[in-house]
């Protein structure tokens, strides 16, 4: 499991060399081929034992950050890149540029601001990043407008086999992924480190038309709301409960018998499995789903609690819930490679 | 026209879920096509082969419903929307799964109020006791639509899923009463319209046709107190200008008036200033598809209780037909 040092990497969407680099070196040690398109999607091709079947498996590389519009006085001004909650934003520590040069998020001390500021959370048009520079000019010398910046938190392991860490979704998906890299199959296997998920499903869609898979699975980090003051009924997932399959959300809407195919296979194998229960927010399967004259898709993720923030936190044992699962599905598919053309309608 | 609308109407077919009404039109086309397929995402496609320009004809199949997404331990059903359903407009509804399971859609009591309604704050009571007797019937991720059969009075027809079954009555209606064309002729019953116009993007891609025409439902502005909106009931079919989605390409635009004033068929010109419909994603597919739409007028579409004038979908057939055979 690589996951210390993948979510150690920083790959703010448009900017994922960092990621690609490492995983592309990790990449060829077991892939057939491993090509980077013109958008940055790593597309690594492993052959197999027939051709006649193409699956494609998906992870994003990118993760949420920000980027450098300019300077006042002697800090940073900054826009998200993703959807970023600006309400956990002040305090945060971040890096910025390739650099690396440490910064942390400001905005007006308390003591300053007025009753009704004081009543309502900080506004990001408020907040600056302050790297200790003293002035415009040294900020200039250090950094440039549109130098990428990234949260700063290091991977730790706590409580009960669990991990806090930045960029979880979906450096999970992509760890998973390069592991998957390892097997052999006997249907041609496309892992397709993808670019720009967080601003719009960008990549994916362009490597899904290149590969023209015959069915398509995503591996995701994805929320997780199982904490104090949510009703049952909202808990999107669970941590601990295991992998989780996505039903329906903004964005896709997953071919319904390969879902229940995935779910039996989890239940015949005793891996932990459950269903995502709100429909909100999207991943790569969305746009891989309309590719050319559509694709059979399905989404398989681990649950993460706080996603998009500097402190993501899962759980071990989702993580191997999610490998295990998504290992069995493919040795069903190779041992009956006609089960991939069985699930369209 | 009332009795196919009423069978089209009357199937279970919420977006994602259009098993049941594509095996519906399948009964009743397949005696008059030459191909039959289902594409990767389940639209049905439908062919009547020639040798010349490739027209694709395109319903959309689907209707908006709600998904199970929880089932609490005393047997009650929470839900996610599927597609654009209105909080209120579900209050009080019987909905229907696919199993003929019914259930009353209801909200939690302690709301005081209505402006804080929320759908987080609903459920479907099936009359199940517990978990495990609800669990027999309904299981997460089972879709359900309205109930209720279509009713007719005078030109009138009410129903759920008019939006867009009564198009695809008009297309089964062209598919049986085309006469020899030239063209050829994909006639498309997509799916997911409701939730991103997606099924006709991707049978768009796979057919590449030189021009499409979808028939679906617009809103109409004859009703009391309403949004302004030229288009009215029984003023005849409308051809689409614009919507959200789309701007008709001037060429399909000219080929259907010129077929309406050709025949005397009573139509009308809409300019749909919410939503968009499936010429949204077919015109930006695969370089770039001429597209147009013919469009029944229909009130309270997305409600139990759709409205629209039978005439207007008799003559929306007609228009139909006299634009794709030329």
């Amino acid at each position: 499991m690589l996951l210390k040092e993948l979510t150690e990497l920083n790959g703010v969407s448009g900017n994922e060399d960092e990621v690609r680099e490492f995983i592309k070196k990790e990449a060829l040690l077991h892939a057939t081929e491993v090509k980077v398109d013109s958008m940055g999607n790593l597309i690594c091709y492993k052959k197999g034992k027939s051709s006649e079947y193409k699956i494609m498996l998906s992870a994003h590389m990118d993760e949420v950050g920000f980027i450098v519009t300019g300077y006042k006085d002697g800090v940073i001004k900054f826009s998200p890149i993703g959807g970023i909650d600006e309400r956990i934003l002040p305090g945060a520590r971040v890096l910025v540029g390739d650099k690396k040069i440490p910064g942390v998020i400001g905005s007006k001390p308390i003591h300053l601001q007025d009753k009704e500021e004081r009543g309502n959370n900080i506004k990001l048009k408020g907040m600056y990043i302050d790297i200790g520079a003293d002035n415009k000019e040294e900020l200039e010398r250090l950094t440039s407008p549109g130098d990428y910046i990234a949260f700063y938190s290091k991977y730790t392991e706590f409580g009960d086999n669990c991990i806090k860490a930045k960029a979880l979704d979906d450096r999970v998906g992509c760890a998973m992924l390069l592991e998957i890299l390892k097997e052999s199959y006997q249907f041609d296997l496309y892992a397709c480190f993808t670019v720009q998920e967080e601003v719009g499903l960008r990549g994916a869609g362009v490597a899904a038309y290149t590969v023209n898979p015959d069915l398509a699975i995503v591996l995701e980090g994805t929320t997780c709301s199982d904490v104090p003051d949510v009703n049952e009924h909202e808990y999107s997932t669970v941590m601990g409960q295991g992998a989780v399959l996505t039903l329906m959300d903004r964005t896709s809407y997953p071919n319904k018998k390969l879902v229940e195919f995935i779910y039996n296979t989890a239940r015949e194998n005793n891996i932990p499995v459950q269903y995502k229960k709100t429909t909100t927010g999207g991943n790569d399967a969305g746009k891989i789903q309309l590719t050319r004259g559509g694709v059979v898709v399905a989404s398989i993720s681990v649950p993460c609690r706080y996603i998009h923030s500097p402190v993501s936190v899962m759980s071990k044992k989702d993580f191997e819930s999610c490998l295990n699962l998504v290992k069995k599905v493919l040795d069903k598919l190779s041992g009956d490679a006609s089960l991939i053309g069985s699930f369209k309608d | 026209m009332f009795d196919l609308i009423k069978k089209l109407t009357g199937a279970v077919g919420v977006s994602g879920n259009e098993e049941e009404i594509r095996e519906l039109i399948i009964q009743e086309i397949k005696d008059y096509v030459d191909e039959i397929r289902v594409d990767a995402l389940g639209n049905l496609i439908a062919v009547k082969k020639s040798k010349g320009k490739k027209i694709m004809v395109a319903a959309h199949m689907d209707e908006i419903g709600l998904m199970v997404t929880h089932i609490d331990e005393k047997g009650f059903l929470r839900f996610s929307t599927v597609g654009g359903i209105s909080r209120f407009d579900s209050i009080g509804q019987r909905v229907r799964f696919k199993n003929g399971t019914v259930g009353a859609v209801y909200y939690e009591d302690k709301l005081e109020d209505m402006k804080d309604l929320r759908f987080s704050k609903m459920y479907i009571d099936i009359g199940a006791s517990n978990r495990e007797e609800a669990e027999k019937s309904v299981k997460i991720g089972d879709t359900a639509c309205f109930a209720g059969e279509a009713v007719k009075q005078g030109d009138m027809v009410i129903s759920k899923a008019l939006d867009d079954r009564s198009g695809c009555a008009v297309v089964v209606k062209a598919i049986k009463d085309l006469p020899q064309t030239d063209n050829e002729i994909y006639f498309v019953f997509t799916v997911q319209e409701e939730l991103g116009l997606r099924g006709a993007g991707t049978a768009a891609y796979s057919i590449k046709p030189d021009m499409a025409i979808a028939v679906d439902v617009t809103m109409t502005g004859d009703t009391p107190e309403s949004h302004a909106m030229e288009v009215k009931c029984g003023r005849g079919p409308a051809i689409k200008i614009k919507d959200r989605s789309v701007i008709c390409h001037p060429q399909v635009r000219k080929l259907l008036e010129e077929a309406a004033e050709k025949n005397g068929i009573p139509y009308q010109l809409e300019i749909l200033e919410a939503g968009g419909s499936d010429p949204g994603s077919i015109h930006i597919t695969a370089g770039g598809i001429p597209s147009g739409a013919i469009s029944i007028p229909c009130r309270y579409v997305h409600s139990p209780v759709e409205t629209a004038s039978l005439k207007d979908i008799e003559n929306a057939a007609r228009l139909l037909i006299e634009a794709i055979k030329a």
